[in-house]
């Protein structure tokens, strides 16, 4: 009976000395560091003096403030709202492209994860100069619009670097899922008499439903979180067009002569919410169970 | 080690007829798509070669997308103008890429190990605690650690880029996954024998978990070596720089030159891309595992 304590002890703590190293970060990063954003979030604290509480101050401030209910949210939703469908719907179309019988399939599978490894940096760095007013970019299309010094063009640029960027990242879950479908279940609905569209309504698409419903997860909190694009090729500007939430976040905290950290804690909660928020919404809808 | 992660093609299953049609166009229109898509995500690449590799003088002139003449200027000019900061940068990014590589995928197999093998008090609601964390945007807990690294008097020094890194959900997570899927012969011949726990995991289980170790390295290394915001609070000084920090403010400096920031970005680029091709299959594994970047 002694033994078997002794041994589960030794298990308990043997868990807890391999856990720790993990444990400090968690501890220290995570959970302390929610509860003191959340705990800022009421607080007018500028780094200066110790912080002030100030209750839901911040969050009625931002219930009137223009830059963040005029420019930051309609930015982050309409960059949401565009990116995410694309680059679902690129992808998916890649990789069922290469879920054929294809030549070549890993040359191809190759070249289009390229984007995925590269840094956000160069990956800025390179389209600035690619959509310079005298870039490649207009020499081709024979135009001379400039991109990123134009509040009608600038977010949608960045919306195009931003496709471009991940829609690799998001083909290769996609061809995973598609070759997780067993053979077998189409050789059935043929002998069944399927037909090909049939086969692709009634098998593939309920079948990848968990893989669209995780891409498009990921899509979403990518998108709602952009920064490192945003803040090299036009930080925010012009006319704060490129202004999101992550990066008014950033502003707020790290730009202004008088740091406001409690109001951007608050803008950080702000936009957690909205993740989680469009998450559920989006399970809902693609996540519902539909008859095979 | 065999990397293959590309399943073998499907074999020809025969339809009905009514979609004979489709069977005529569906062999071009899906080449036209996988072409058309590996120009667009190359092409930008390609240019960024070409035109580092072009004289300023000649930037814009033809052959448009054959750098000639020929010249290396823009490359001497990053590290002849820049010899006190720029491998400077390499060398901070590849030093905290490199140390996290290593100290996080063994910290995350440790971990990981703990969750999915040993039972202890506490265990369900720490794993759940720690998936909770994983949902939660880097926004929110980016102002307090920028405090908390300040408040240890880290700023301002490669450590406020290590300490936060020792360890992370995502790798512990993905280690907790792998473990739970490895058979347990092994570990428990080993228990027979009188082992101790951790004889066990780093004795024998450590070893043979090499194919999932080396994919959470490559993640790490990757994410560290292209981190950037983290970087871009806690650094202030350009000698304290990661190179794509480096390269954003070198940016600032060479705007109108701009063949020398592209050579710069380069620098920053090929390596990352030369792990890649090297080790494929574990990003693409691992990216279709978990399809999670860390960093």
């Amino acid at each position: 009976m002694i033994r078997i304590r002794r041994r589960q002890l030794g298990e308990w703590i043997a868990a807890y000395i391999l856990l720790s190293p993990y444990l400090f970060v968690f501890l220290v990063f995570n959970v302390f560091a929610i509860a003191y954003a959340l705990y800022l979030s009421f607080t007018y604290f500028d780094l200066f003096s110790p912080p002030r509480w100030i209750g839901l101050g911040n969050y009625l401030y931002l219930l009137r403030d223009n830059l963040f209910l005029q420019k930051a949210i309609p930015n982050t939703l309409k960059y949401v709202a565009v990116v995410v469908p694309v680059q679902t719907v690129i992808s998916l179309l890649l990789a069922f492209a290469l879920d054929q019988e294809i030549k070549f399939r890993r040359f191809f599978r190759t070249l289009f994860y390229v984007p995925s490894v590269t840094s956000s940096v160069v990956i800025s760095l390179i389209f600035l100069w690619l959509f310079k007013k005298t870039g490649v970019i207009n020499q081709i299309l024979g135009l001379s619009i400039d991109w990123l010094t134009s509040p009608t063009f600038a977010l949608p640029t960045i919306m195009i670097v931003n496709i471009w960027a991940t829609t690799g990242t998001m083909m290769v879950i996609f061809l995973a899922g598609l070759q997780d479908i067993p053979v077998t279940y189409y050789e059935a609905a043929m002998i069944d008499g399927a037909n090909r569209w049939q086969m692709l309504r009634h098998i593939t698409i309920p079948l990848l439903r968990p893989v669209i419903f995780f891409v498009v997860t990921m899509g979403v909190i990518g998108c709602f979180q952009v920064f490192d694009q945003i803040y090299v090729m036009t930080a925010g500007g012009p006319l704060d067009s490129t202004t999101t939430i992550a990066y008014l976040i950033y502003k707020w905290a790290f730009q202004s002569t008088t740091p406001f950290m409690g109001r951007a804690s608050a803008v950080a909660f702000v936009l957690a919410g909205m993740i989680l928020l469009v998450t559920v919404i989006q399970r809902r809808l693609i996540e519902r169970p539909t008859e095979v | 080690m065999a990397v293959e992660a590309v399943a073998p093609a499907k074999p020809a299953v025969r339809y009905r007829d009514e979609f004979a049609w489709w069977d005529r166009i569906k062999k071009p229109l899906f080449y036209g798509v996988l072409i058309g898509w590996s120009v667009i995500a190359v092409t930008p690449f390609f240019l960024t070669v070409v035109f580092s590799l072009k004289p300023l003088t000649h930037l814009y002139e033809p052959p448009f997308f054959v750098p000639i003449p020929f010249t290396l200027e823009n490359y001497l000019k990053v590290v002849t103008e820049f010899r006190h900061l720029f491998p400077r940068w390499m060398l901070n990014s590849a030093f905290v890429a490199g140390l996290l590589a290593v100290v996080r995928t063994l910290f995350c197999a440790m971990g990981g190990y703990a969750f999915a093998r040993l039972r202890f008090p506490g265990r369900d609601l720490l794993f759940w605690a720690m998936l909770v964390t994983m949902m939660i945007p880097g926004q929110v807990t980016l102002i307090p650690n920028f405090l908390i690294v300040r408040q240890m008097r880290l700023l301002d020094s490669l450590a406020a880029l290590i300490v936060p890194g020792i360890a992370g959900a995502f790798g512990v997570f993905m280690m907790t996954q792998f473990y739970k899927n490895l058979p347990r012969e092994l570990e428990e011949a080993a228990m027979i024998d009188g082992a101790g726990w951790f004889t066990i995991f780093f004795r024998i289980v450590l070893p043979i978990s090499r194919p999932a170790l080396l994919t959470l390295a490559l993640f790490t290394f990757q994410g560290e070596w292209n981190a950037f915001m983290w970087p871009l609070i806690v650094l202030n000084s350009p000698e304290k720089f990661t190179l794509p920090l480096g390269l954003s403010w070198f940016k600032g400096e060479y705007y109108t030159v701009y063949s020398v920031v592209l050579a710069g970005s380069m620098f920053n680029s090929v390596p990352i891309l030369l792990l890649f091709f090297l080790f494929q299959g574990y990003f693409t594994r691992g990216i279709a595992l978990t399809g999670l970047r860390e960093g």
